[in-house]
């Protein structure tokens, strides 16, 4: 192949400063995932459960209002919340998967990581492509839900009659986002094959799930639902909606699974996110 | 710009016990410097540790005047860095993944787009970078990664065995590239590579590496030594006598029965006194010229393998 051009030019432009990469990176990350017409199809069937509650909405505020089967309430959300458990699933393998495991399988790290940016700047950014999209599922339609609830009924006595329904919708979005996002990103950096980290996920989430629900029925102990991040996470929503669980003290136990859970996650990335594959 | 582009002082780098780099002291001044050294001597290892991706155990290191452990980014903005191995972000064009590269140094996104195309042209795939490298062959995935090197304009750029795996008129081509980026656009480069015509063809200045330490440095050309002094020979008759009247004279003979004999005439001597001490021991010279010293020479002697 000829070289069509000897011509290089000094570049004379200005340059960011450092610091700025895990922007580029879920910048990038989150347009390569919307070009793909399978995921927008995925993204817009998950908002099928808000459109549905939507028109719950509006007829229990305006056409029937008052009645109690479709006025609006805290449990309207936590179950809205817990329902999108499904999407978050199922975005979380398609969007998630492929992050680091497809750079691991190509060498992409080194070159990542001869570029002035930091390990940091890497995992933050491909954390923030994998939440943007789960926050997208879960925070996002929460809230506009909130908004039409404001416009439908006319006024802002719902939200001021719930005043801990805003942080509590914030706070179980942002548990879910964060246990699927650094989950699923912790996996990923264990092998070079999506398809393998999307294996590992869904065997996590499912195998816990069905090995918690059977132990709990067998041995009737509520403290095997720490076997399951998924259960252990619809605990905490539960309890941060006002649902207290059934014995307190799981609850502490729950929220100390969970940090230890998002901890192993941050130390799996913190080993596996290197430019060089050190075999001592 | 006088002051070396990359000092090591006293840099030691292991993999566990295996200790890749041992306390390497060495400069490494402005302009095209080949690293050279047998597989497993160090050479990777050495550009990796520069970029701040492998920490060394003991020892400093200076890149364009910054400390590596203590400004690792600003190191990173200002040097490219082709990597040996096949290396791209999976799903890309040539373009794409040239550009995403420029923003990740830093460039606006504008910018980074003009640059791509720029560098693109500029090593060969301008036709073929709206191609997803995935589909590209070997040579031209080594002019990719040359591409991404280039694109933010680096002042230092390490090369990592970058004709590995290329036919010949690619290897020529990325040759011609890497010396025209040394020589035309003043930009210093480090190519790591055990192929020595390579290092030849393209550099100025040498660092062999061995078991990771530095076996020798220095300019090229006086690693070679003067040229012209030593002369390669063949006779017919007796060698033996030859060599006894070579070595009488006081001059060096090298070589086996049968075989070219190389001797070494000082300064001060003539080589017409090889016809003349050939004459003598009754041998017919069949074929005399001067001996060009290569790099293999200096390589191989620093290696240990002539005495």
């Amino acid at each position: 192949m000829p070289i069509h051009d000897q011509g290089y030019r000094h570049y004379t432009g200005g340059r960011a400063l450092h610091g700025r990469g895990w922007w580029v990176i879920a910048h990038h990350g989150v347009l390569d995932r919307l070009r793909e017409r399978r995921f927008l199809a995925l993204l817009l069937f998950a908002w099928s459960l808000f459109v549905f509650r939507a028109v719950e909405l509006y007829i229990g505020t305006t056409v029937i209002r008052g009645a109690f089967f479709f006025a609006p309430s805290e449990e309207t959300f936590r179950t809205f919340l817990e329902q999108q458990r499904l999407f978050v699933f199922f975005i979380t393998i398609y969007a998630g998967a492929g992050l680091i495991a497809t750079d691991r399988q190509s060498n992409a790290l080194q070159i990542y990581l001869s570029k002035p940016i930091t390990r940091n700047n890497y995992i933050g950014g491909k954390l923030l492509t994998l939440a943007l999209f789960l926050v997208a599922v879960t925070w996002f339609p929460a809230m506009l839900l909130l908004v039409l609830q404001i416009l439908f009924s006319g006024s802002l006595d719902f939200v001021i009659s719930h005043p801990r329904l805003v942080p509590a919708i914030t706070l179980a979005s942002m548990l879910q986002v964060a246990l699927a996002s650094m989950m699923m990103l912790a996996l990923s950096s264990l092998s070079r094959s999506r398809r393998f980290a999307a294996m590992m996920y869904a065997g996590i989430v499912i195998f816990a799930g069905v090995l918690d629900g059977a132990l709990e029925r067998v041995s009737g102990n509520p403290l095997w639902v720490l076997i399951s991040p998924q259960n252990t996470l619809l605990l905490l929503i539960d309890s941060i909606f006002g649902v207290p669980p059934d014995d307190t003290a799981v609850l502490g136990l729950a929220v100390a699974a969970f940090a230890i859970l998002l901890a192993a996650c941050l130390f799996t990335l913190e080993r596996r996110v290197h430019a060089v594959d050190v075999v001592a | 710009m006088n002051e070396p582009a990359v000092v090591l002082d006293g840099v030691t780098v292991s993999y566990g016990r295996h200790e890749a780099l041992r306390n390497v002291s060495v400069e490494f001044p402005r302009g095209a410097i080949g690293l050279l050294g047998p597989n497993g001597a160090g050479k990777s290892t050495l550009i990796k540790a520069l970029l701040g991706l492998l920490p060394p155990s003991s020892g400093r290191m200076r890149v364009l005047g910054y400390d590596i452990s203590e400004a690792p980014l600003a190191v990173r903005a200002r040097v490219g860095y082709m990597p040996e191995s096949d290396a791209h972000i999976p799903g890309m064009t040539a373009f794409s993944f040239v550009s995403y590269c420029a923003k990740l140094s830093g460039l606006p996104p504008a910018d980074a787009m003009q640059r791509a195309h720029e560098v693109l042209f500029y090593v060969g795939l301008g036709e073929a970078r709206y191609r997803n490298v995935e589909t590209y062959s070997t040579g031209m995935k080594q002019r990719v990664k040359l591409a991404q090197a280039l694109v933010h304009d680096p002042e230092l750029l390490f090369l990592d065995e970058p004709t590995d795996g290329m036919d010949p008129t690619g290897r020529d081509e990325m040759l011609a590239l890497v010396r025209d980026i040394a020589a035309r656009k003043g930009m210093t480069l480090i190519l790591s590579s055990h192929l020595l015509p390579d290092v030849e063809f393209a550099c100025d200045h040498v660092v062999v590496l061995h078991k990771g330490a530095v076996a020798t440095e220095g300019p090229i050309a006086a690693l070679k030594g003067p040229s012209g002094r030593v002369f390669e020979l063949r006779v017919k008759g007796e060698e033996a006598r030859f060599a006894d009247a070579i070595r009488a004279e006081g001059l060096e003979y090298r070589g086996d029965p049968g075989d070219v004999i190389r001797v070494f005439v000082p300064e001060d001597r003539s080589p017409q006194l090889l016809f003349q001490l050939a004459a003598r021991s009754g041998v017919q010279v069949r074929h005399l010229r001067p001996s060009v010293p290569s790099l293999e020479d200096v390589f191989a002697r620093a290696l240990g393998d002539e005495p």
